[in-house]
């Protein structure tokens, strides 16, 4: 039990178990990981019946599938994993702003690609996607850019 | 009904490993970015060597199929673009930052909700970026498929990488 109250795991160890994650996945829901789809449905639900007129929505029905329970289990775990090792989120102050924006760039250019971190950059590269390395440069090569545009002198708390 | 118990499963070891990873941590992924921290190039590069050596696998026992998403050119690449400035401006991606929000995070909340505004406006304007869409749209392609070089050349290329990552970490870690 003492290594899941350890505050850290290795970069190495945390991601061979995702890999691991990976062939479980494949062989259980015979589907990669992902999140940003099942966080769309999710934020359809709270369009309600509206959200059922527009194409792009229309044909994620039935809303509430397996993917949804995937991003709620991925919150249950991230709380179990951090309630086991004590290990606090620093309050990062004035972030609302930013985080709202980030945020809704983020969720937009995840759909407008067709995939997030997890399902192109992880899932998709595993795969040996063209698309998924193509989603990877393209995340750091922007990520990089802004990087050092803006925090590059700030102290990251 | 399995199906929906097996997903929240992997979702929470998901979750968990992200928590233990420490990438959900806005500090980490910023640094990644500027380069003095490799916490999340290491974890993801470890992710996709180690599933993808084992889903090859499986494929070629005939377990599993490849789920493999179209390289639609245009789309993937200026979605990855503000995606990646979406990234550094949140500090998270929508997994570390729903993870953060179950770790505490104040600002990831507000960013879900930003996430949720992003999808939404998406679903709106998404038949405006039908021929962006289609622009040089090849279709599901994989790397051996494209090169003719088999899959295990990639693996061993993406383990150099992750090895050539090792003697860095004194910086970051």
């Amino acid at each position: 039990m003492n290594v899941l109250s350890q505050r850290r795991w290795p970069a190495y160890a945390a991601g061979a178990g995702i890999g691991v994650l990976s062939w479980i996945a494949f062989l259980a829901l015979d589907h990669p990981l992902g999140v940003s789809t099942g966080f769309v449905r999710a934020a359809a639900l709270l369009e309600g019946p509206r959200a059922m007129s527009l194409p792009y929505l229309a044909k994620l029905e039935p809303l509430v599938n397996f993917e949804v329970m995937l991003v709620v289990g991925l919150l249950l775990g991230a709380w179990v994993s951090a309630r086991l090792s004590g290990d606090r989120a620093p309050a990062l102050r004035g972030r609302a702003l930013p985080a709202l924006i980030g945020g809704f760039l983020l969720m937009f250019g995840a759909r407008l690609a067709n995939g997030c971190t997890s399902g192109h950059g992880i899932s998709g590269s595993l795969q040996l996607a063209v698309s998924g390395w193509l989603f990877f440069v393209s995340i750091f090569a922007a990520g990089m850019a802004a990087a050092f545009l803006l925090y590059r002198k700030e102290e990251l708390k | 009904m399995t199906k929906m118990l097996a997903s929240l499963l992997i979702g929470f070891v998901f979750g968990f490993l992200l928590q233990k990873g420490q990438v959900a941590k806005r500090r980490v992924i910023v640094r990644q970015f500027l380069l003095k921290d490799f916490t999340v190039m290491k974890t993801m590069l470890t992710a996709i060597v180690v599933g993808g050596v084992g889903v090859y696998l499986l494929k070629s026992a005939g377990l599993v199929t490849l789920h493999v998403k179209p390289l639609q050119t245009g789309a993937v690449i200026v979605g990855g673009l503000i995606f990646g400035v979406g990234m550094v401006v949140l500090g998270y991606c929508p997994g570390t930052c729903v993870a953060a929000a179950g770790e505490g995070s104040r600002d990831a909340l507000w960013g879900l909700l930003g996430m949720t505004a992003g999808a939404l406006l998406f679903a709106e304007v998404f038949s405006a970026f039908q021929a962006l869409l289609k622009w040089n749209d090849f279709g599901p392609v994989t790397l051996p498929e494209m090169t003719g070089i088999p899959w295990w050349v990639w693996f061993v290329i993406a383990g150099a990488g992750l090895f050539a990552l090792r003697p860095a970490p004194a910086r970051g870690e």
